[in-house]
């Protein structure tokens, strides 16, 4: 590897300026996971790099005054699939973080640097779409708050600019009774970089008539992850098993896929349709089975871990490897 | 450009001066030369390069692939290798199930998986054959067809659990 050197800011303000003034030759830092595949490969040849993750709150996970889930952008895949606030309320999330890559690289992987890397295939951000996260950054003129559509510009591009780097990603209070589904699809049956992934997550209103939302997200498949909104349009208005097979091949069809080493465009976009059944089905099952746990004056049944919570301890279909 | 770093490794202090862009695993193999910590691929891929790392501040050690560790960031670490998985010249339980069952054949992935199966054993004293398949994704091996490591760790967790009975 090119040598470089590795810079330790005393706070968010001098990070900021030692990335602006390098231009792009001094790097953001976190858990390395890609920064060390693509510098060893000569993809990228900086002068150094500025270890992020030892900013103030940058590895803190709190819920703040107004019922949001604060995650520090430099917490590992590991902490935030572990943390009781994220299970309690995102298990999306956390079934997202525990499909990277192996155990010991969850210790380093951060959840910031999956989405600043801005892969199409990044796992956690599919779970992230659904959720409506916001991320917040700081840079040159300050903090500021990007809705997490709006963050993956492109193919390893984020909205990031010059001098201003991911601080934390927020997530709003999660609905009561809300359910997800993390499916992805690599050359293995885990560990491996998604070739296609699907999150799926749907809540109930709590309004006279019983209304339900759903998300569905969709990643590799796209110059960036995407949701696929006419697929949750119709789900809401028919979620009938012929409703579900109407909502995967919308899924489908959102999709934008295009061949490459890992797979080519028309088995993503099939796989898409049978991982998106497959995510609606495993939450509509999660929302049957929170619903018969439900206690006489609604809610979530005390003691119990979320409906998902359910979902993961069977762990139904997650990652399916080869044929689907 | 170098940095001086403090860091324990197997419960000897160390103070050395590092590059900024070398990894924990060149430290540890060129540096200290502890080669039992083996380079596979330095991709994070195979995991011959696992050690134990317990970060400053925190309470209990992780596994991580030192190849995915710059130098400088183990300022202050205390770092396990397979080298100090064995205590007072008795074995770790782990080592011994190795042994017994033939666990190992060429012997490169074994460092690393003995590594990562005992931060699984202290996590999960009582893993199913799923929780330890699911810990060694990250652990190449290309001999055995892990079937007698995932015998060997099985065999030791039920030695740890009848010495802590
Ligand atoms: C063997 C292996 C398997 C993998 N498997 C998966 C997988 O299954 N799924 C998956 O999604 N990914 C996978 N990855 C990719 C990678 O591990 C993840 O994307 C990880 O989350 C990146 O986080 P990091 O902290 O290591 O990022 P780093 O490598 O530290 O940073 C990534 C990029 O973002 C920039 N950056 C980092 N932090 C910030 C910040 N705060 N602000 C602005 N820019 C920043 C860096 O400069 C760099 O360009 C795998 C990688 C390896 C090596
Ligand atoms: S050498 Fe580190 S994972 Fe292969
Ligand atoms: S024993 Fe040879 S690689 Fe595992």
């Amino acid at each position: 590897m090119q040598p470089f050197d590795y810079l330790i800011p005393k706070d968010h303000a001098e990070a900021s300026a030692l990335l602006a003034a390098g231009g792009g030759s001094v790097r953001p830092f976190m858990g390395g996971t890609d920064f060390l595949i693509r510098a060893r490969g000569g993809f990228i040849r900086p002068q150094s790099v500025v270890d992020l993750k030892v900013l103030p709150g940058m590895r803190e996970i709190r819920q703040s005054p107004d019922g949001w889930l604060v995650i520090g952008a430099a917490c590992t895949m590991n902490q935030v699939a572990a943390h009781p606030l994220v299970l309690a309320g995102y298990d999306l999330l956390a079934q997202a973080c525990n499909s990277v890559a192996s155990y010991q690289l969850r210790n380093r992987a951060t959840i910031g640097g999956n989405c600043c890397n801005a892969s199409p295939a990044a796992d956690t951000a599919p779970a992230l779409f659904c959720l409506d996260a916001v991320a917040e950054t700081y840079g040159p003129a300050g903090a500021r708050r990007i809705p997490i559509a709006d963050f993956f510009v492109g193919p390893g591009r984020s909205a990031l600019q010059l001098g201003e780097f991911l601080t934390a990603i927020h997530l709003p209070p999660a609905p009561t009774g809300a359910c997800g589904a993390f499916n992805k699809l690599g050359r293995t049956k885990l560990g491996d970089i998604s070739a296609v992934s699907v999150a799926v997550y749907a809540w109930e209103h709590d309004t006279e008539t019983p209304r339900r939302d759903w998300r569905i997200a969709l990643g590799a498949v796209g110059p960036t992850p995407l949701r696929a909104p006419e697929a949750e349009a119709a789900l809401a208005a028919d979620a009938s098993p012929q409703g579900v097979q109407r909502a995967a091949e919308l899924t489908a069809a959102a999709a934008r896929p295009i061949d490459d080493i890992r797979a080519s465009a028309a088995y993503r976009r099939a796989m898409v349709a049978v991982l998106a059944r497959r995510g609606i089905e495993a939450v509509l099952a999660g929302i049957a089975r929170a619903g018969l746990q439900a206690v006489p004056f609604g809610g979530v049944p005390a003691g119990s871990v979320s409906p998902t919570g359910v979902l993961r301890e069977g762990r139904p279909e997650q990652m399916i490897g080869g044929a689907a | 450009m170098n940095h001086d770093i403090h860091l324990i490794v197997n419960g000897e202090a160390y103070l050395l001066s590092v590059p900024a862009h070398h990894t924990l695993l060149q430290v540890l193999r060129e540096q200290l030369v502890l080669t039992g910590t083996k380079n596979g691929c330095e991709a994070g891929e195979c995991g011959a390069c696992a050690v134990l790392v317990k970060w400053p501040g925190a309470d209990h050690a992780e596994p991580v692939n030192s190849c995915m560790v710059l130098a400088p960031e183990a300022d202050g670490a205390e770092i396990v290798t397979i080298e100090g998985l064995a205590h007072d010249e008795q074995l770790d339980p782990l080592q011994e199930a190795f042994i017994t069952t033939g666990a190992t054949q060429c012997g490169f992935c074994t460092p690393g998986i003995l590594v990562n199966a005992r931060a699984l054993l202290d996590r999960t004293p009582d893993p199913s054959e799923t929780e330890i398949r699911e810990a060694l994704v990250g652990n190449l091996c290309r001999c055995t067809g892990y079937v007698r490591i995932i015998d060997a760790i099985e065999m030791a967790a039920r030695a740890g659990r009848e010495v802590a009975r």
